[in-house]
């Protein structure tokens, strides 16, 4: 067993009046992709922005139980330090309206980082990382937006890994993209294991079971089963979970 | 329990349930005849016997299509996924049990030509167990009870014991007098295919078990030797 | 009613919202011909550059455009930082819920609505008697701002169209796709940064365009500045702040009804008309121009 990366006790998150989640226990390995799935308004994405403390941006978020990060309490850690370790990726890629290499160039100029040098080393490897290198290294300076929807997906990705988080967050990373270059972020994930911890969320369950080491099945905000993925999809334990992964949900 | 959201999916794997029971029906009934065959002397039910393979034959390989199309299309999770690999495993094991029927009835067939030997009380006794063996594990598919296919795993060595006694008896008998080796050894084979026969069911037996419980039986020492030897 | 009668009542509609867009384009027509004629004759270069002579058929009208020019740059120069600031607020850090916000928002729409003499008014007596004689009574001097002049009538004037500045800055802001602004706080910018390195670079071209909206809509306006600062006939050029000034819409007003023979003054209402009218169609061709530039931007995204 890898040792535990973060570790959620007795997470509960309410939005005004409703309750997004409730009494969630989980612990994130390091080194591991943990998919979380669950049918729309599950919480599933409500427990992924909480990793990264993202619900806070909202108003009237209410949050008890503890996250650790390494063992850190994240809520008394500096919101800015958490998120440069915690990283995050859209569901809708959301490249800045800049060059492409100002866009992976911005965590790291926000953090304070300013030789020239060290940042164009940076924007390159975290290019490479997110293998989109090869696709864009003539053409650092053209805009963002000028690519087409895969690549500017790996270029959140980019831009999420020049940073050097220790844990990536992807909600729905691949929902709006065609087929070949939904397979490309698949690939990307299997690649970013080695180095990073990976909690993604995905709709998509064929997806999850592609790409994770385990899985967390949400439902009406509660975590009913986690498990090793081939279990979750072959044999789960929950009679909600059976029925989710075979479509008996009506 | 709640049917699947997609109807289309259900119909898919109830006509997957109906084609693998109309198949292990029709094996039943091949075996059933096929001894008759033997101890009514009535060679033209040995002739339906092989005539029947065919159906068997059509139905292994429409429940194949049907599998492999679930599969491509639908992508199966969970318990359907186990009923489809279980599908999948329990056709061949049917199609092979209609292979050893028509054998059988071939068998009967050559020995309804000459003279009538007398059959030893053991081996309507194999055939029966046969039977019961195979249509036991169907019954658990059907029902998806893995309680009932676990009983029929321990049957599996008195159809193995009862075997190996008419396989004694009938050397006995042929080193006795050389004239009975051809029927004989006819018998041999007829009892030596029931006794296959139980092997299939209980292959049915452990795949109901599987698919039911999530659990594979099969096998256990070698898995455990290969655990002893991996650690 | 049977389906040929439809069909007829159908064309009978179409064809009568097109003849409210052809009235639309005849009357800008019959506008633009009319000033165009009358004016032909005295435009001239001279008439541009020169000063307004004893009369008014006589000289330039070179004080009114330099006015009106350096109106709307104070008027700008006021409104935008206001304005746009107040739209940040409004559209970045308030909360649906808020009071502030709710009252501020009530307050761009009441103020859109107010008549533009109203506004001069208000100038003459909030900026003028009350700012103006307070700033005279501390720095102690005399009638140095509490009378009309160019930073008063420019303050009225951003008063005007500030609310202008405030939707469209709004709008602009909410062109920029919330997904940017998650994007920048999730790598650890904080708010400010996320709306200085990300929002606002975003929205520049859009809040480029409230600004010119808003000087093409300053610009025309003659009532606010009425009682605020300009003067009918001044051949000097505004020197400071506190000057007089002359104004190409209030000029025409002149032109059209102080003058002693209002004949002899067509000619000149006409070319001061005509001014006015390319200063603005100038100012509104920026704004497209922009528009179309800030749309190209979003269509690749």
């Amino acid at each position: 067993m890898e040792p535990v990366k973060v570790r959620i006790e007795g997470l509960e998150v309410h939005y005004a009046s409703k309750r997004a989640l409730h009494g969630v226990h989980l612990e994130v390995n390091t080194n591991e992709v943990l998919a979380l799935i669950g049918p729309s308004g599950c919480g599933k994405s409500t427990l992924l922005r909480a990793l990264n403390r993202m619900n806070e941006v909202l108003p009237g978020v209410k949050q008890r139980g503890s996250i650790t990060l390494e063992g850190d309490r994240i809520d008394q850690m500096d919101v800015v330090e958490l998120r440069r370790r915690v990283g995050m990726v859209f569901q809708r890629s959301n490249p800045f309206a800049k060059s492409i290499f100002e866009n992976v160039a911005f965590g790291l100029r926000i953090a304070g980082l300013t030789s020239t040098s060290e940042l164009a080393g940076r924007v390159e490897q975290s290019l490479v990382q997110a293998a989109l290198w090869d696709e864009v290294k003539d053409r650092l300076g053209d805009s963002a937006l000028a690519l087409s929807g895969g690549q500017q997906q790996r270029l959140c990705i980019a831009r999420a890994l020049a940073v050097q988080p220790e844990v990536v967050l992807m909600d729905e990373p691949a929902s709006a993209l065609d087929p070949i270059a939904t397979a490309r972020i698949e690939e990307l994930i299997h690649e970013l294991k080695t180095r990073y911890t990976i909690v993604i969320v995905t709709h998509n369950m064929q997806q999850a079971a592609r790409v994770s080491d385990r899985t967390a099945f949400l439902y009406m905000g509660e975590l009913v089963e986690v498990g090793r993925t081939e279990t979750i999809f072959t044999n789960p334990s929950m009679k909600r979970t059976e029925d989710y992964v075979t479509g008996k949900f009506g | 329990m709640p049917g699947h959201t997609d109807k289309a999916f259900e119909r898919d794997l109830q006509t997957l349930r109906d084609k693998l029971l109309a198949m292990g029906a029709r094996a039943e009934a091949m075996i059933a005849e096929s001894v008759l065959c033997l101890a009514e002397r009535d060679s033209r039910l040995g002739k339906h016997v092989i005539a029947s393979d065919a159906e068997v034959n059509r139905l292994e390989v429409e429940v194949d299509d049907l599998c492999r199309r679930v599969l491509a299309l639908r992508q199966p999770a969970a318990s359907d996924l186990r009923f489809i690999t279980t599908a999948l495993k329990i056709v061949t094991d049917l199609e092979r049990v209609g292979d050893l029927a028509v054998n059988i009835a071939e068998r009967a067939i050559d020995l309804n030509d000459a003279q009538p030997m007398p059959i030893y009380g053991d081996l309507p006794h194999l055939a029966q167990l046969a039977q019961t063996q195979l249509k036991d594990s169907l019954d658990a598919f059907v029902a998806g009870d893995a309680a009932k296919a676990e009983a029929l795993l321990g049957r599996d060595e008195l159809l193995d014991a009862l075997f190996l006694k008419l396989f004694n008896d009938l050397l006995q008998l042929m080193m006795e007098d050389s004239k009975h080796v051809r029927r004989a050894t006819n018998l041999v084979f007829v009892a030596k295919h029931l006794e296959r026969i139980g092997d299939h069911a209980l292959n049915i037996a452990e795949m109901v078990i599987y698919m039911v419980r999530g659990t594979d039986v099969r096998h256990p020492l070698s898995r455990e030797l290969h655990r002893a030897h991996a650690s | 009613m049977t389906l040929g009668a439809r069909f007829a009542l159908g064309r009978l509609f179409e064809r009568l919202t097109a003849l409210a867009a052809a009235l639309i384009v005849l009357a800008l027509g019959v506008v633009l011909v009319d000033v165009l004629r009358d004016g032909v004759g005295v435009v001239s270069w001279r008439f541009f550059v020169d000063e307004p002579g004893a009369g008014p058929t006589e000289g330039g009208i070179f004080p009114a455009i330099f006015g009106t020019v350096a109106l709307t740059l104070v008027m700008t120069i006021i409104v935008m930082p206001l304005g746009v600031g107040a739209a940040l607020y409004l559209h970045e850090y308030a909360s649906p819920t808020s009071r502030l916000a709710g009252l501020a928002r009530a307050a761009v729409h009441h103020l859109a609505g107010v008549p533009s003499i109203v506004y001069g008014l208000f100038g003459l007596g909030f900026f003028v008697h009350a700012l103006g004689g307070a700033l005279d009574a501390a720095t102690g001097q005399a009638l140095k701002w509490a009378q009309p002049g160019l930073l008063w009538a420019a303050c009225t004037l951003a008063v005007l169209t500030l609310p202008t500045v405030i939707v469209a800055t709004e709008e602009a802001l909410r062109a920029v796709p919330s997904e940017v602004r998650l994007a920048s706080l999730a790598l650890g910018a904080t708010r400010a940064q996320t709306l200085g390195r990300v929002v606002l670079p975003a929205a520049a071209p859009g809040i480029l365009t409230a600004a010119v909206l808003a000087v093409s809509r300053g610009a025309g306006e003659v009532a606010p500045v009425l009682l605020t600062g300009v003067a009918s006939w001044l051949p000097d050029l505004p020197g400071s702040l506190s000057s007089q000034f002359m104004h190409l819409g209030f000029h025409a007003y002149v032109l059209a009804t102080q003058s002693p023979d209002v004949d002899a003054a067509r000619p000149a209402l006409a070319g001061t008309v005509a001014a006015l009218l390319v200063l603005t169609f100038l100012l509104n061709l920026v704004a497209i121009v922009l528009r179309a530039r800030l749309r190209r931007g979003m269509e690749a995204s």
